[in-house]
C-alpha cells in the first residue's frame, strides 16, 4: 500500500506540474505575441462626420440617457444664413424663432442676429439630445457646418461603443486619446 | 436625398460671410477626454487591491477585511470608474488583438487581462474576492444563501464555458463584444442605462440574494480562465488555519458548493468499478473534443450572423432574390455608400470562412472542458481534510468563522 500510494502521489504531482506549466505559458506568450500591437496611449470613440448619415441612432443607442453625442458647430464653415436649413423646418411660413418653426425638437439651437443679413447659430449642449435632425437639415440645405461628435466629458468610453455597434455607416471608430475629435473641414467626401 | 448629400461635391453652397462688425467666431465646444494617466492609476489600484486581498484571504484570514476591500473595489472600479475597462471584458480585447492586425490593444486592457490571472496562479481567485466590482456587488447582496443541488450547479456551470468560447469567437472575427453588451451591472455602476440592462442586472441581484453570485458562477466568462488557472495555484486560501479535525462544521458553510469534503468516512469503491469508470471517461474526452469541433464547424455559418457585414449581406441578398425591401438603417446607409454588392458579398464569404476556421477551435475547447469535467468526476482524490475546491472557490472567506480550530501559534 505504501509503495502504491507513493506512486499515485507522484503521478498527481506530475499532472499538477504539467498543468501549471500549461496555464502559465499563455500568461507569458500572450503579452509576448501582442508586444508589437500594444498601444500605451489609449483610445476613445469618435464619429467621422463625413461618414455620418444622420440616421438618429446616436440619440437612441448610447448607453447614457441623454446620449453623449451632441451636435457641434464648425462656425468657419457656416454661411450664417437667415434661412437656415439646420434651424428652420422645411416649408416654414415665417422665418422666426417660434417653436413651431424650429427643426430642433428640444429647442437647443440659439439664433442670434449679428449684422445684416447674418445670424449666428449656437448649440445649447445641455438641451441637445443628439437626434441629428439639424445636422441633416444643414447638410441638405446648407454648408454642412453642423455635425455630430461624441462629447468626451460625458462619454463613458465603453469597451464596445453601443453606438458604434448600431451605426449603419460604420462612422464611429476608435481615435487616439490625444486627438479625440474629428473636426469637420469640408461638407462631404472628396 | 440621403444619397444626394453623400455624393455631393465638396463645396460650400453659401459663401462665408465677410463681417463688417468686429464679430469673432465662438470657440468650439469640444471638452477634453479624461486624462490617460487615469488608466495607469487604475492598473496601480488593481495591483494594490489584489495584493491586499491576497494578504487578507491567505494570511490575515479576515472575512470582514475582504468585505471592506470589495466595498472599496465596488466604489472605485464600479461607481467611480464606471465599470470600464474591466478584466472580464478585456478577454475580448485580447482575442481581437491576437487574431486581427488592424487593432492595437490598449496597454491597460492587456494588463487588466493578465494581472488577475497571474495572481490566480499564485494565490487562487483573489480577483473575484476583492477586486472585481461585478463580484463585489453580488457578494455584498448575497445575504440569504441557499445551496443549489449539485447536479443543477454542475449543469449551469457549463454556461460560462460556452459564453467564453462564443465571446472569443465573436471578438476574434471582429463581430461584436457580447460580454460588454450583456454586462448586467455596468448600468447600475453608471446609474444610467437602457432599461433592458437594468432589468437584467436587477433580476440577477434579486436571484443573488438566495443563489449567491449568479453571474460569477453561471455566466462569467473570465471566471472560466480564473477557474482553470487557479486549480494550479501554488498557494490558496484554506478553511482551517491549522490542521483539519474533520469536525464537519464547515460542511454547509459555502454557498458555492466549493468545499471538498474529507472522504475519511466514505467507503472505497471496488477497484474494478473505479477502473472501468476511469477508462470510460478517459475515452469520452476525445469523443467530446471531436463532437465539439464538428458541432461548431457546422454551426459557424449560423453564428456568423453575429457579424454586421454578414447580417447586412443577408438582408441585401434577400432583397435581390425575394424582393423583400432592405429597409434597415444599415441597408439604407450601404446603398448610399458606393460600396458594391460584390464587395459586400466577398466580405461576407471571408467572414464566414474565418468562422469556419475559428469555430472548430472554440468547439474543441468546449469539448475538452466538458470531457475533463466529467472525467474529474470519475477520479477519486483521497482527502483527509475539508478543503476548498481551488477552481470554484472565490476566496470570499465565508467559511473562516465555521472552523473551530485555532492557529498553531496560539496553542500551547
Amino acid at each position: 500500500m505504501g509503495m502504491g500510494n507513493n506512486k499515485y502521489q507522484n503521478r498527481r504531482d506530475f499532472v499538477r506540474k504539467t498543468g501549471k506549466i500549461l496555464v502559465a505559458a499563455p500568461l507569458v506568450f500572450i503579452p509576448a505575441m501582442l508586444a508589437k500591437k500594444i498601444d500605451a496611449k489609449g483610445y476613445v470613440w469618435q464619429i467621422d462626420p463625413l461618414k455620418c448619415t444622420t440616421c438618429g441612432q446616436c440619440k437612441t443607442h448610447c448607453v447614457l440617457t441623454p446620449s453623449a453625442v451632441k451636435c457641434t458647430h464648425k462656425y468657419e464653415m457656416c454661411g450664417y444664413c437667415d434661412l437656415c436649413g439646420g434651424y428652420l423646418r422645411q416649408g416654414v411660413r415665417t422665418i422666426s424663432t417660434g417653436a413651431e418653426n424650429q427643426i430642433c425638437p428640444v429647442g437647443a439651437i440659439k439664433r442670434v442676429f449679428i449684422e445684416e443679413p447674418y445670424f449666428e447659430y449656437t448649440i445649447d449642449e445641455k438641451l441637445c439630445d443628439g437626434c441629428a435632425k439639424c445636422v441633416r437639415g444643414c447638410l441638405d440645405f446648407g454648408n454642412g457646418s453642423l455635425y455630430m461628435q461624441i462629447r468626451h466629458d460625458l462619454c463613458a468610453n465603453c469597451n464596445e461603443c453601443s453606438i458604434a455597434r448600431a451605426c449603419p455607416s460604420d462612422a464611429v471608430s476608435r481615435v487616439p486619446v490625444d486627438a479625440p475629435y474629428n473636426i469637420k473641414d469640408r461638407i462631404g467626401p472628396l | 436625398m440621403l444619397a444626394w448629400h453623400m455624393v455631393v461635391i465638396a463645396q460650400e453652397r453659401f459663401p462665408r460671410p465677410e463681417f463688417e462688425t468686429d464679430y469673432t467666431y465662438p470657440e468650439y465646444q469640444l471638452p477634453a477626454a479624461r486624462h490617460a494617466a487615469w488608466e495607469y492609476i487604475d492598473t496601480g489600484v488593481l495591483i494594490l487591491v489584489l495584493s491586499v486581498t491576497t494578504w487578507l484571504a491567505l494570511k490575515k484570514r479576515s472575512r470582514q477585511g475582504l468585505v471592506w476591500i470589495s466595498l472599496f473595489s465596488l466604489g472605485y472600479f464600479g461607481f467611480f470608474r464606471e465599470g470600464c475597462i474591466c478584466s472580464v471584458g478585456s478577454v475580448q480585447n485580447v482575442a481581437l488583438a491576437l487574431f486581427n492586425d488592424g487593432y492595437s490593444i490598449p496597454l491597460t486592457a492587456l494588463l487588466f487581462f493578465i494581472i488577475p490571472l497571474v495572481y490566480a496562479l499564485f494565490a487562487g481567485r483573489v480577483f473575484c474576492a476583492g477586486a472585481c466590482p461585478l463580484g463585489a456587488i453580488q457578494e455584498l447582496t448575497g445575504i440569504w444563501p441557499k445551496k443549489l443541488p449539485r447536479a443543477v450547479e454542475a449543469t449551469l456551470a457549463t454556461i460560462p464555458f460556452i459564453y467564453l468560447a462564443l465571446a472569443v469567437l465573436f471578438s476574434a472575427t471582429q463581430s461584436q463584444f457580447i460580454i460588454c453588451r450583456y454586462d448586467p451591472f455596468v448600468g447600475i455602476f453608471r446609474l444610467n442605462a437602457p432599461y433592458t440592462m437594468i432589468i437584467f442586472g436587477a433580476l440577477l441581484l434579486l436571484a443573488g440574494i438566495f443563489i449567491n453570485r449568479p453571474y460569477c458562477r453561471f455566466l462569467c466568462p473570465y471566471g472560466v480562465l480564473l477557474n482553470i488557472t487557479s486549480r494550479f495555484a501554488s498557494r490558496h486560501l484554506s478553511i482551517t488555519p491549522a490542521e483539519c479535525i474533520n469536525c464537519r462544521l464547515c460542511e454547509n458553510a459555502c454557498p458555492y458548493n466549493a468545499i471538498l469534503p474529507s472522504d475519511l468516512e466514505i467507503k472505497n469503491e471496488e477497484p474494478a468499478v473505479v477502473r472501468r469508470k476511469f477508462i470510460t471517461y478517459l475515452v469520452l474526452i476525445p469523443v467530446f473534443v471531436v463532437a465539439g469541433a464538428v458541432a461548431l464547424y457546422i454551426l459557424s455559418p449560423g453564428l456568423s450572423g453575429a457579424n454586421y457585414d454578414v447580417k447586412l449581406a443577408r438582408e441585401i441578398r434577400l432583397e435581390m432574390k425575394e424582393g423583400i425591401p432592405a429597409a434597415s438603417n444599415a441597408a439604407i446607409a450601404f446603398k448610399g455608400s458606393g460600396r458594391t454588392d460584390e464587395q459586400l458579398f466577398t466580405a461576407e464569404t471571408e467572414i464566414i470562412e474565418r468562422y469556419r476556421k475559428g469555430g472548430p477551435w472554440a468547439g474543441l475547447f468546449l469539448g475538452l472542458s466538458i470531457g475533463i469535467g466529467l472525467f474529474s468526476l470519475a477520479i477519486r482524490t483521497e482527502r483527509t481534510e475539508y478543503r476548498p475546491h481551488k477552481g470554484k472557490c472565490y476566496s470570499c472567506g465565508r467559511c473562516f468563522k465555521y472552523c473551530p480550530v485555532k492557529p498553531k501559534t496560539e496553542s500551547t
